[in-house]
């Protein structure tokens, strides 16, 4: 095995890198995948929260860097999924406790154990965005569709691209298909167009996806969630299976018949 | 259709077609670091300059900043009225 490191990133705060990186690693891992998940932001831990590990922790990532652990000790098994794990960052140190050489480090220790690497990065472009990417083989950016947040993934489109890690893939966060339907939201094409990269999956706006981060479960594995779906829709396309995007933009029928089955809230026009 | 007919009669365009058009605007002048001021200095130098060896009529020139994927371009549209009448 040599795993994939694939970090997630976005510019702009609270447009659910965490959420994405917990999810796609849930769905990964439920595909018989061995992924370790990475909280990369030092300082605010977040990602162990939102997969429901809290309580576990013991040692974590700056332990690890700094050699107080070995690195499987650092590593926590998920509840849920076997093959799933998490390296949780430090929460009373700051960003300058890690450089980017210790997270190319950090990572090829690991490599050779698992399929997958997620990253979860910080938002911003500072230390600790530089860390996340540092080890990168590739970068997804993800976004919501909304003026500030797809200006910051634009930038880091372009940060990304100029420390050669390639194009990265954009995830698109939150997306309201009634919304795009009445023309007040930025719709997939015209985010996709903007950003001119490529489109590896639409989430849909789901009040599931609350729901589920306040039990710390991931919504990737509820087979009801419209979310969770799009999210192993995700890890399938990652795992390079072709898997056609959840048709939304158009308030489509497919859309309809799931959330008219599903009672997902959306309500129907007549 | 409310909506529908809404959008017919009023001459605002949708929020998500400002958003849209706000952003092209936005992320050409983040991209390439220049200002809608410096782009309009950069035309008139470029205009400066042209105009010592052609003659053209500076309200038909056209310069623009477009974009073809991530790349962007400065395209010049610059129709020519004919030589500078050179003094001997």
């Amino acid at each position: 095995m040599s795993a994939k490191v694939l970090t997630i990133t976005s510019g702009k705060g609270g447009v659910g890198k965490t959420t994405a990186t917990a999810n796609i690693g849930a769905a990964l891992a439920k595909r018989g995948q061995k992924v370790a998940c990475i909280d990369a932001d030092i300082g605010l831990r977040n990602l162990d929260v939102v997969m429901g590990l809290e309580n576990r922790i013991v040692y974590d990532l700056v332990d690890a860097v700094e050699g107080r652990c070995r690195l499987n000790q650092a590593m926590i098994k998920d509840k849920y999924i076997p093959g799933l794990y998490l390296i949780p960052s430090a929460q009373t140190r700051d960003k300058t406790a890690v450089s980017p050489s210790d997270m190319i480090r950090l990572c090829n220790g690991l490599r050779s154990d698992l399929d997958w690497i997620l990253i979860d990065s910080p938002a911003g472009i500072e230390r600790g965005f530089k860390n996340a990417i540092a080890p990168a083989d590739e970068v997804l950016v993800i976004t919501n569709p909304e003026v500030s947040a797809v200006r910051d993934a634009d930038r880091i489109i372009g940060i990304v691209e100029a420390e050669e890690k390639g194009s990265p893939r954009l995830l698109l966060n939150r997306l309201d298909p009634e919304m795009v339907k009445q023309n007040n939201m930025l719709s997939a094409d015209d985010v996709v167009d903007l950003l001119a990269i490529h489109l590896l999956g639409i989430i849909p706006e789901d009040k599931a996806v609350l729901i589920s981060t306040n039990k710390g479960t991931p919504i990737a594995l509820d087979e009801k969630s419209l979310a969770g779906q799009a999210y192993r829709n995700i890890a399938q396309r990652l795992l390079g299976e072709d898997v056609p995007l959840l048709d939304l933009d158009k308030g489509s029928g497919f859309f309809k018949r799931i959330s008219s089955v599903f009672g997902s809230g959306e309500k129907q026009h007549g | 259709m409310d909506n529908f007919i809404k959008r017919i009669f009023s001459k605002e365009p949708s929020s998500a077609d400002q958003a849209k058009d706000r952003l092209r605007l936005v992320l050409i002048n983040d991209r390439t670091d220049l200002s809608s001021e410096a782009m309009e200095s950069l035309k008139d130098d470029l205009l400066d300059v042209l105009s010592r060896y052609i003659k053209i009529d500076p309200k038909s020139v056209q310069i623009d900043i477009t974009q073809e994927g991530r790349q962007q371009r400065l395209i010049a549209d610059i129709p020519i009225a004919g030589p500078v009448s050179r003094k001997y």
